[in-house]
C-alpha cells in the first residue's frame, strides 16, 4: 500500500445526526406510548367507576341477578347482569357459527384455488363488506332478513329478534376472518405445496393438511378479532334486536330436565352488554347515579370477557402452531 | 486449478470408481421421453428430446442454466401442469403409458415418482409426520411407525434422529432436513426419485452425505437428478445426459464415455469448462 500515515476519515459528524436519529426514535415510541396509555387510561377509568358502583350493588348481585332494569319508571332497580350475558352470547355464538367457517373457506378459496384474475376482483370487494358502516347492516337486517325469515322459516318471530342480528353480525365479520386468514395462508411457502404435490397431494389435502396447519396462528388470530368484534358490536344490535332484557323461559322435559329453548332466545328480542350501555349512555342521566355507574361496571366485564378471551386463544395457538 | 486434464479423462475423477459396481448398460427401461417438446408461452423449454433412462440406476442431467434440464424432469411428474402456460407435446412414458395420456392421473403418477427439491423443504410438523405424510395421504394402512423407521433409515438420518421423532422437522440441520425429505419421498415406497439438483443449498459435508445415499438409494430406486455441479454428476450417476441451450439433449450415454470420450466437441467445451 501507499506509505501515508494518513487514516481514512472515520470522524463521527456533528452532533446534528444523533439528534435527528434519535428524535425520529423518541417520535415512534411516542406514538406506541400513546396506544398503550390509552388502553390503560380506558382500564383505570372503568375499575374507578365500576368500584363506586360495586359499593352501591354487590358484585354477586350483580353477576348472578337475572333482571335487568336499571332506571324503571315505578322504582325497584335491579342490575343482574345475566340476561344481558345470555344476548351477548347467543349473538357472538350464532355470529361466530357463520362467520368463521365461512370466512376460513372463503380464505382457502381466494389463498389456494382463485386465479389471480378471481383474486383481484374478489379480494377488494370482501374489504368493501367491511368498510359498510354498521348501521347499515342494521337496518338490512330488521328490513330485509327479519321479512325473509318470517315469510318462510320463522313465521312466528318477533320484529326485533337476536337471529337476525347474529346473521348480520356474521356476515359484518366474514372479511376479518377471511382476510387476515388469507394474509397468514398466502405467506405460507410455496415449497412446501411443491413439497405436498411432488408426494401426490390433492389440491385439497394440500390445502387443508400443510397450509391451513401452517398459517394456524394468523387463522386464530383473525377469530379473535372477529369474535371480539362480535362482543363488542352495538349498532346491528341496536337496530335489528331491540333493547328487551329478557331471561328466556326454562321449560320442563318429560323427565324433569329443565332446559331452555333456544327459539325462546333467537325468535325474540332482547339485549346485550353493549346495548344496554347504549341506553344508559344515550338516557338523560347524569353522573354520580347508581344507574350510570352500572355503565362502567358492564365495560368491566366486556374488557375482561375479551382479555380472556384473547388470553386463552394466544394459549391454544401456540399449541397448534406450526411454524415454518 | 492448473492441473491440465490427463490423457483421456477430461476431467479429474478419482471418486468415479466407487459408484460404478453398477453395470451402466442392461436394465429396462424406467422412463422415456419421445420427441418431446415443451413451450413456456412462446419461449421453447425442450426442443424435441427422446431418450431412455434405465431403471435401478442414476442417470444425471448436467448443462447450463437455462438449458431446460429441470423443466424435462418436471415432465416426468407432470409437476409443470401447475405452470399456466406451459404447453407439453410428445410422449414421456412411465412403465409403458404416455404419462400425458388423458386417463393419467397427475395425483396418481406423483405417488409412483417421489421428488426431492433443491432447498430442503420439511413441513413444520414433526420428524414422523413429516415421514408419514405421504403414507398418510397415500391411504397406507400397515405399520406406519415401522416404515417410518425404515425410510428414515434409507435415509441415513435413523441414527441421528430416533430419539427426537416428535420434534419438528425444522429444527434440524439443512443437511438433515435434506435427508429428511429424502424419506419422505421413499416412504411411500416410489419407482422412480426425482432430484433438483438436491444438494445446491448445502456445505460440502452435508452434501457428500447425499451423494453417498443417492448411490444407496439406486439399489432399490430408479434416480433421475439434475445438478450442475460435474464432479457430483461424474461421482454419483451411471448416464448423463448433456442438455445445453434451447432445451435441446445434446448427448446421452453411460457417465464415464461422457467425461472421458464425449462424441460432440459441445460437450467437451461444456465438461472442461470452456463454457456453461
Amino acid at each position: 500500500m501507499t506509505d501515508s500515515t494518513e487514516s481514512p476519515d472515520l470522524q463521527r459528524r456533528s452532533g446534528l445526526r444523533r439528534l435527528k436519529e434519535g428524535t425520529y426514535g423518541g417520535l415512534f415510541a411516542a406514538c406506541a406510548a400513546a396506544t398503550l396509555l390509552t388502553t390503560v387510561a380506558i382500564f383505570v377509568t372503568l375499575l374507578s367507576d365500576a368500584v363506586v358502583f360495586f359499593q352501591e350493588i354487590p358484585i354477586a348481585e350483580f353477576l348472578t341477578g337475572t333482571n335487568w332494569s336499571p332506571n324503571p319508571a315505578g322504582g325497584g332497580q335491579a342490575f343482574g347482569i345475566i340476561p344481558l350475558l345470555i344476548g351477548t352470547l347467543v349473538v357472538t355464538i350464532t355470529a361466530a357459527v357463520i362467520a368463521l367457517p365461512v370466512g376460513t373457506l372463503t380464505a382457502i378459496y381466494l389463498s389456494e384455488y382463485a386465479t389471480p384474475n378471481a383474486r383481484s376482483i374478489l379480494k377488494p370487494l370482501l374489504e368493501i363488506l367491511a368498510g359498510i358502516p354498521t348501521v347499515v347492516y342494521g337496518y338490512f337486517a330488521l328490513v330485509y332478513i327479519t321479512p325473509a325469515l318470517k315469510a318462510t322459516l320463522f313465521p312466528e318471530m318477533s320484529t326485533f329478534n337476536a337471529l337476525s342480528a347474529s346473521i348480520m353480525v356474521g356476515i359484518m365479520t366474514i372479511p376479518m376472518v377471511s382476510s387476515i386468514s388469507e394474509d397468514a395462508m398466502s405467506a405460507v411457502p410455496d415449497e412446501l405445496r411443491q413439497a405436498g404435490y411432488g408426494l401426490g397431494a390433492t389440491k385439497f389435502e394440500v390445502s387443508t393438511g400443510i397450509v391451513v396447519p401452517a398459517s394456524v396462528s394468523g387463522i386464530a388470530s383473525s377469530y379473535i378479532l372477529a369474535v371480539s368484534r362480535a362482543i363488542g358490536e352495538t349498532m346491528i344490535v341496536v337496530v335489528a334486536m331491540g333493547a328487551q332484557a329478557r331471561m328466556p323461559a326454562v321449560r320442563e322435559a318429560a323427565f324433569g330436565i329443565p332446559y331452555i329453548n333456544p327459539a325462546d332466545i333467537l325468535l325474540e328480542s332482547g339485549m346485550t352488554i353493549t346495548v344496554a350501555m347504549v341506553q344508559i349512555a344515550g338516557g338523560d342521566l347524569t353522573g354520580g347515579t347508581i344507574p350510570y355507574d352500572s355503565m362502567f361496571a358492564l365495560g368491566l366485564t366486556l374488557f375482561v370477557v375479551t382479555l380472556v378471551m384473547n388470553v386463552l386463544s394466544d394459549i391454544i395457538a401456540e399449541r397448534y402452531r406450526e411454524e415454518y | 486449478m492448473s492441473n491440465t486434464p490427463t490423457s483421456d479423462s477430461l476431467i479429474t475423477t478419482d471418486v468415479q470408481t466407487e459408484s460404478t459396481d453398477r453395470s451402466a448398460v442392461s436394465g429396462a427401461t424406467a422412463v422415456a421421453a419421445r420427441d418431446l417438446n415443451v413451450y413456456y408461452g412462446d419461449e421453447q423449454a425442450i426442443d424435441d428430446v427422446s431418450i431412455e433412462i434405465p431403471e435401478k440406476r442414476v442417470t444425471a442431467l448436467i448443462g447450463p442454466s437455462g438449458c431446460g434440464k429441470s423443466t424435462f424432469l418436471r415432465c416426468i411428474n407432470r409437476m409443470n401442469d401447475m405452470i399456466d402456460v406451459c404447453r407439453v407435446e410428445g410422449d414421456v412414458e412411465f412403465g409403458g403409458k404416455n404419462v400425458y395420456d388423458d386417463d393419467v392421473d397427475p395425483v396418481a403418477l406423483r405417488r409412483k415418482i417421489g421428488m426431492v427439491f433443491q432447498k430442503p423443504n420439511p413441513f413444520p410438523k414433526s420428524i414422523r409426520d413429516n415421514v408419514a405424510y405421504g403414507l398418510e395421504i397415500q391411504g397406507f394402512d400397515g405399520d406406519v411407525d415401522a416404515r417410518v423407521e425404515e425410510s428414515l433409515k434409507g435415509a441415513a438420518l435413523w441414527d441421528e434422529v430416533k430419539d427426537q421423532l416428535d420434534s419438528s422437522g425444522l429444527d434440524l440441520s439443512g443437511g438433515q432436513q435434506q435427508r429428511l425429505c429424502i424419506a419422505r419421498a421413499i416412504a411411500p415406497d416410489p419407482e422412480v426419485i426425482l432430484m433438483d439438483e438436491p444438494t445446491s443449498a448445502l456445505d460440502p459435508v452435508a452434501a457428500s452425505k447425499i451423494e453417498d445415499l443417492i448411490d444407496d438409494l439406486a439399489e432399490e430406486y430408479t434416480v433421475i437428478i439434475v445438478t450442475h455441479n460435474m464432479q457430483q454428476a461424474a461421482r454419483i450417476s451411471d448416464r448423463t445426459a448433456v442438455f445445453l441451450t434451447g432445451g435441446r439433449l445434446v448427448e446421452y450415454d453411460d457417465t464415464t464415455k461422457i467425461f472421458e470420450d464425449p462424441e460432440e466437441q459441445r460437450v467437451e467445451d461444456y465438461i472442461t469448462g470452456k463454457f456453461g
